[in-house]
Order: structure tokens, then C-alpha cells, then sequence
């Protein structure tokens, strides 16, 4: 059996690292009353709430955060007609958060995501270590088989190249789930009591050329590196298919990743996860996704950018014209999505201009 | 699966000996070795007696059995940590398990020592998963499985050739790292065996391994010999080459190669600033290493083993041959292994 941590009394973090830095990005369509346990570690952050589903209901933020919150109203407004490329009634909404953030770093949670024990019993700062993953480098080109090199008390192995021990830049920290995982309906339906109590002590760079399933329950990146390409898809109201929001986006950042040389990473922070999702639900909406994922991962794995493409917009918009190109046939959604993909990175430049943040 | 699932048969637990006393070693395994058929093989260049503890079933090898097996030329290839080598070529069974000397089992964080043959076993029975990560590691283990957004084409896994240990207490760092960080010693107990990905190089340690000799046994090749190489991990670098090696013929068939459990705990031993002394010459050759497995592709028609050692030996050989004289003799070496395997393993 795994607890989630008991924070009442713990102070908040005198010195939260890139305080002014860093929002964190929080989708909601009840309330945020796991806000509360997660006051030590998150509440010196601002945060960015988008609501999904009714706009007229209220959500109660807990005192103490300093946040913004956008409704559909809200990015109906913003957006004008590229609000078509937000997904409603769908957590893949949060994305909309990453656009109008004006940070370099993004932490993403689910509201039904709480504090994990490490296996002494203390409460994990998962923020605090999605931070240090992603101002630690990557090391993609080769594996560690001590896992995160640059980590307290850890190294390179004997055999390690030289060359490559500096590393790369990491754009996204990807951390893991105690208790509910993240499995598919199939899965849950044949284990619906299976608990994850299993912590890994370990953070590791994904090696290059590698796809994984990326989870957006808890989650962070670089904004400045990667953030166009967190586009989490067209997913609930309207659409064929839900709940591979942020497989896509996971499957498209890995590709540009690879190509621009940056690292992702998997493994700790963990967080506890307390609702398991109705899996019947759940297999409505994966249902699609189950047989065309078989499709959409040989696409990934042999999807070759250009070397002209070097920035994060001109890499998703050749993925984009990919995904048209060779995808479109597997199912006309395919189709629209790459138009949302387009209309995404439209909507993100418009409200991201380079000459206002100096960046290409 | 526990100890008691395994089929003891299948395995040989192969012991290069640098030390002639191998009574701390062995009492310290009996536990987990009892039952299990012991190769151990004397280092050729070692002149003391082997001190063995009684109650091990044990076939000893030294210098004089290689002679009579590969001839006294060949013999050489098996000198210094090489020398399991020859109980990989000798061994009938289809799982090896390879432990260096100056190793003991490992305790986990619940105090318990850790039994590393079955969890090596464990490992190569299950199968690996190369071709998409699994954020939760082993889907296969007790507690876990495939995460969400997994193909569910690729669930049933490769066979896996390769189980690769890792170490606590003195970990297999470089010299200039350990001399760097004197102190350092790896408390540091991960709860995770996972599948290293298809295309992904690393270094394979051979402190702490295991493979299927079945699948793959000609591909860990004892090769790469540095110049002036040592009786300490550190001045090495043969395993880390075996390991360049298996892992690419491993993806080009399609095998998996697996990373992590189980520990074991790995005494002091040599000192690793006298070893900066020497020249680092292993450093160089990684270096030149990389680039080569990096774009290697090796030919469709390569669907054997032997093959794929043969025309990776001839790769070394045309690519490397010309920046190093240690990747020249590594070719050839391979290719004499293969005629040596072939010889030694086509009456069975």
C-alpha cells in the first residue's frame, strides 16, 4: 500500500527556485483543492488555470496562489478563429497555458495529482526536481547505465566517451506516478487493482531515436527550447478520439528533439496519483487511437526532419506537412490535425512574437 | 519467479579468477551459487595455486587446458580478465552468469542480500523490449506493465540476450573519475531492470553479466586488448568493446539487451590514481569507437551470429584499421574467435 505525503505543517520553500521563471500550467474542470497539499512546494509559483468544459462555473482557487485563469470564453477571445486548434472537453486544453505563458519553464500537474512519499517517508518536491533535471543536461547519445550522471553521487561509467560527457541542453523533464499508473483501459480493465509502489531512484535521458509514451500528468519543459512543439492535439468534444493528447505531443517532441539535439527525460519526481479514471470511459475514447497508434509510431520512428529546419516551428510544421502527407489516409482526422497543428503554431507566434523575447 | 522456478541446468556460472584465493569469494556466494555448475578459469598469467573452498561442483581451467583447447598461440587472447572468455567457449549451457572476483552479493534496502544468478535468469528468460520505452521499466515484473500510449504490437517483447549488473560501492567508473572523486562510492540502490533501446550504444560492463550463450554466445568477443592493459578494471577496456559489439549485433537481429538489477557489491581493489599513470590510451579509442557503431550497418544477408561478427570484424578492419594497431589485432582476434567457437562447438 502507498500513501501520499502529509504536508499539513511543512513550511513553504524559502528558496523555490525560478520563482519568476517558471509557471505552472493547471487544467480543471472541478476544483483545485489538491492545491492545498501542494502549498510548500508551489504556492511561491504563478500559476496558469485553464477551464475546461462549462465557463460559467466558478473554480475556487485556494488563498494564497497567484494565478490567471482562462475559461473557453477566455481563449475563444484570445484566439478568434485559431481557438478551433484548442481541444474542449479534454485536458489536452492545458496547452493553451503553455501559449500564453510568458516563462522560459512550464510545470504541468492534473488536478487530481498529490504529493508522493519517497521511500523514507519524506514529501517529495516534485517541482524542485523537474528543476533540476532540466537545468542538469541530457545525454542522449549514449546511455549511462548509472543513469543521470550529473546527479549527487552519480557519474559516467567507464567506457563513457569523453566527447560526450558535457552533454546536451534538456527540454523536458518527464516525472512518474505512484499509486493509480497510467495504463491504458485495456490494462486497467484486467488490472483494476494494480498499484504502482515501486520507487525508482533514478532520472535518465531518453536516448536519441527512441520514442516513449510521454504523460502529461506531471510534467515540465523548456519552454524556449520546445515549447511550439507541445501541442497537445485535437482531442474530446467533436473528436474521434481522447486520451493520446499527450502521446502526440510526446511522440512529435521526441522527433524534434532528436533532431535539434536536445534531451528529454524520464523517472523521478514522482507524484501520487489518486483517481483512476473510469476505464470504460477510457475505452471509448482510446479505442481509435489503440489501432492507429500502430500506424503512428512507424510514422514517428521514421520521420526525418530537413536540415534546413532549425528551429522548433519550422521542424512541427514540416511534421505537420508529414503528418498530411502520410497519415492523412489512415483517417481524415489526420487531416484536420495537421491544419490544427498549423493553426497552433500561428496562434503561438502571434502571441509569442520573436522580436518581443529576441528569439528566431 | 524465484530461485525455485529457474531450471539450474541451463546455467553456468563462469568465474575468471585474477586472485588465486578465491575463499572470501566463494564462501561469501555459496548461498547462490550452491546447486549451479561453476567454470572457473585461471588468468594464464596468474602463477599461485587457486585456493577453491570445498563443496562447489567446479571444473577449474588454467593455462595448460587452453593450450590443449585452442593451441598455445591462440591462448594469449584468454590472458588477464579475458580469460572468462574461455569458459564463455567451453560451457555447454545456455545461460552464462559472470561475476568478477572481487565482488559480493549486494544487500537491497530491505537489508536482504541480493541474489543476483536468479535475477540475471529472470532477466534473460523475460522477454526485452527494445524497440519503444516503457516509462515504468520492466512491464514484466511483479506490480508493473505496459504503460499507456504503448503499441500493443510490441508488447510481446524480443528475446533477450543480454542482462547487464550494476554495482554498489565501488562502481565501474574510469580512473580519472575515480581518482577525481576518491571518496565516491554508489549508495545509490535502483529498483528497476529495463531494456537499453534498439540504437542506443552503451558501456557494457563485465563485472556483473549474463547472457544467453545459446542466442548470442559467439558475439562476446574477447578483442580488444589495450597495450599494457592491467589486472584492474581501470586499465581495461575488453569488455567495454564486447559490449560495442554484442549490442550492435543484438539490434541487428533484433534481441534485446537489458540493464540494471541485480547489484552486487563490489570491494576496493587497485588504486585508480596509479592507473592514470599509464597511458589512456582506452579513452582514445572510444573515442573512435562511436562514430563507427554510430553508422555501422550491417548486412541484411548477416542473419547468423558468426556472420555478424565476421562482417563486423571486417568493418573494424577497413574503417579502423588504419587510425589504431589495437582495432587491426581486434579484427583479427574476432575472426579467430569465430574459427574457435566453430572448432570447439561443432561436435555438440
Amino acid at each position: 500500500m502507498v500513501e501520499p505525503a502529509n504536508t499539513v505543517g511543512l513550511p513553504v520553500n524559502p528558496t523555490p527556485l525560478l520563482k519568476d521563471e517558471l509557471d505552472i500550467v493547471i487544467p480543471t474542470i472541478r476544483n483545485l483543492d489538491f492545491l492545498e497539499m501542494w502549498r510548500p512546494f508551489l504556492q511561491p509559483y504563478h500559476l496558469i488555470i485553464v477551464q475546461d468544459g462549462d465557463p460559467s462555473k466558478k473554480i475556487h482557487v485556494p488563498e494564497g496562489y497567484d494565478y490567471e485563469l482562462y475559461n473557453r470564453n477566455d481563449i475563444n477571445r484570445i484566439l478568434g478563429p485559431k481557438a478551433s486548434c484548442i481541444s474542449f472537453k479534454d485536458s489536452a486544453c492545458r496547452c493553451f497555458g503553455y501559449m500564453v505563458s510568458k516563462k522560459k519553464y512550464i510545470f504541468t500537474i492534473d488536478d487530481d495529482c498529490f504529493v508522493a512519499k519517497d521511500p523514507s517517508g519524506k514529501a517529495v518536491n516534485a517541482l524542485e526536481q523537474h528543476i533540476k533535471n532540466l537545468l542538469c543536461p541530457s545525454s542522449p547519445f549514449f546511455f549511462n547505465t548509472l543513469y543521470d550522471p550529473y546527479r549527487e553521487g552519480a557519474d559516467f561509467v567507464r567506457g563513457y566517451p569523453f566527447s560526450l560527457r558535457e552533454g546536451v541542453s534538456t527540454a523536458v523533464s518527464h516525472g512518474l506516478w505512484l499509486n493509480i499508473p497510467d495504463y491504458d483501459a485495456p490494462t486497467q480493465l484486467v488490472k483494476p487493482k494494480e498499484r504502482n509502489t515501486r520507487y525508482v531512484d533514478a532520472v535518465m535521458t531518453i536516448p536519441k531515436g527512441t520514442l516513449f509514451p510521454m504523460c502529461g500528468m506531471n510534467l515540465a519543459f523548456d519552454r524556449d527550447l520546445i515549447g511550439p512543439a507541445m501541442y497537445f492535439g485535437l482531442m474530446g468534444d467533436g473528436q474521434p478520439i481522447g486520451r493520446y493528447d499527450d502521446m502526440w505531443a510526446g511522440w512529435c517532441i521526441k522527433v524534434i528533439c532528436d533532431h535539434l539535439s536536445l534531451g528529454v527525460k524520464t523517472g523521478l519526481p514522482y507524484i501520487y496519483h489518486s483517481k483512476a479514471s473510469n476505464p470504460f470511459v477510457n475505452l471509448k475514447k482510446e479505442y481509435k487511437g489503440i489501432f492507429w497508434q500502430e500506424e503512428i509510431i512507424p510514422f514517428f520512428q521514421n520521420a526525418k526532419l530537413s536540415k534546413e529546419a532549425v528551429t522548433v516551428q519550422q521542424c512541427y510544421i514540416e511534421l505537420s506537412k508529414m503528418v498530411k502527407e502520410k497519415l492523412s489516409s489512415l483517417d481524415p482526422y489526420f487531416d484536420k490535425l495537421a491544419d490544427a497543428m498549423v493553426t497552433w503554431i500561428e496562434a503561438w507566434d502571434e502571441l509569442n512574437p520573436p522580436a518581443a523575447n529576441g528569439k528566431a | 519467479m524465484s530461485s525455485a522456478e529457474i531450471n539450474k541446468n541451463e546455467v553456468d556460472i563462469v568465474i575468471g579468477a585474477l586472485n588465486a584465493d578465491l575463499t572470501q569469494f566463494l564462501t561469501s556466494w555459496r548461498p547462490f551459487f550452491s546447486g549451479f555448475h561453476l567454470i572457473v578459469v585461471k588468468d594464464p598469467e596468474l602463477k599461485e595455486e587457486l585456493n577453491i573452498p570445498e563443496g562447489f561442483d567446479v571444473d577449474v581451467y588454467s593455462k595448460t587446458d587452453m593450450e590443449k583447447v585452442v593451441g598455445a598461440s591462440n591462448a594469449t587472447m584468454f590472458s588477464g580478465y579475458s580469460c572468462r572468455y574461455f569458459g564463455y567457449l567451453i560451457s555447454k549451457k545456455k545461460y552464462i552468469v559472470s561475476i568478477d572476483d572481487d565482488c559480493v552479493p549486494a544487500k537491497d534496502p530491505k537489508g536482504f542480500l541480493v541474489d543476483a544468478v536468479t535475477q540475471h535468469v529472470i532477466n534473460l528468460e523475460n522477454p526485452a523490449t527494445p524497440l519503444f520505452f516503457n516509462t515504468l521499466y520492466d512491464p514484466y515484473c511483479e506490480g508493473a506493465d505496459f504503460v499507456r500510449g504503448y503499441p500493443f504490437s510490441l508488447r510481446s517483447g524480443v528475446p533477450c540476450a543480454a542482462s547487464c549488473g550494476l554495482w554498489l560501492n565501488l562502481a565501474d567508473l574510469d580512473a580519472p573519475t575515480q581518482a577525481l572523486k576518491t571518496e565516491q562510492r554508489n549508495t545509490s540502490y535502483v529498483d528497476a531492470v529495463m531494456t537499453v533501446p534498439a540504437k542506443a550504444m552503451l558501456p557494457i560492463s563485465g563485472i556483473n553479466i549474463a547472457f544467453n550463450r545459446e542466442l548470442v554466445g559467439p558475439a562476446l568477443v574477447p578483442a580488444l586488448r589495450l597495450a599494457g592493459e592491467g589486472k584492474v578494471r581501470w586499465e581495461t577496456l575488453e569488455d567495454v568493446w564486447c559490449g560495442m559489439c554484442l549490442k550492435h549485433i543484438s539490434d541487428h537481429l533484433g534481441y534485446g539487451v537489458k540493464t540494471g538489477l541485480p547489484y552486487v557489491w563490489r570491494n576496493e581493489r587497485g588504486d585508480a590514481v596509479e592507473s592514470l599513470r599509464k597511458k589512456w590510451e582506452g579513452m582514445k579509442l572510444m573515442e573512435k569507437s562511436v562514430p563507427f557503431f554510430e553508422s555501422l550497418k550491417l548486412p541484411e544477408t548477416a542473419l547468423k551470429i558468426e556472420d555478424c561478427v565476421i562482417e563486423l570484424a571486417k568493418a573494424v578492419k577497413e574503417q579502423l584499421g588504419s587510425d589504431d594497431p589495437a582495432f587491426t589485432q581486434a579484427a583479427d582476434a574476432m575472426v579467430k574467435w569465430i574459427q574457435l567457437w566453430n572448432s570447439v562447438n561443432s561436435s555438440v
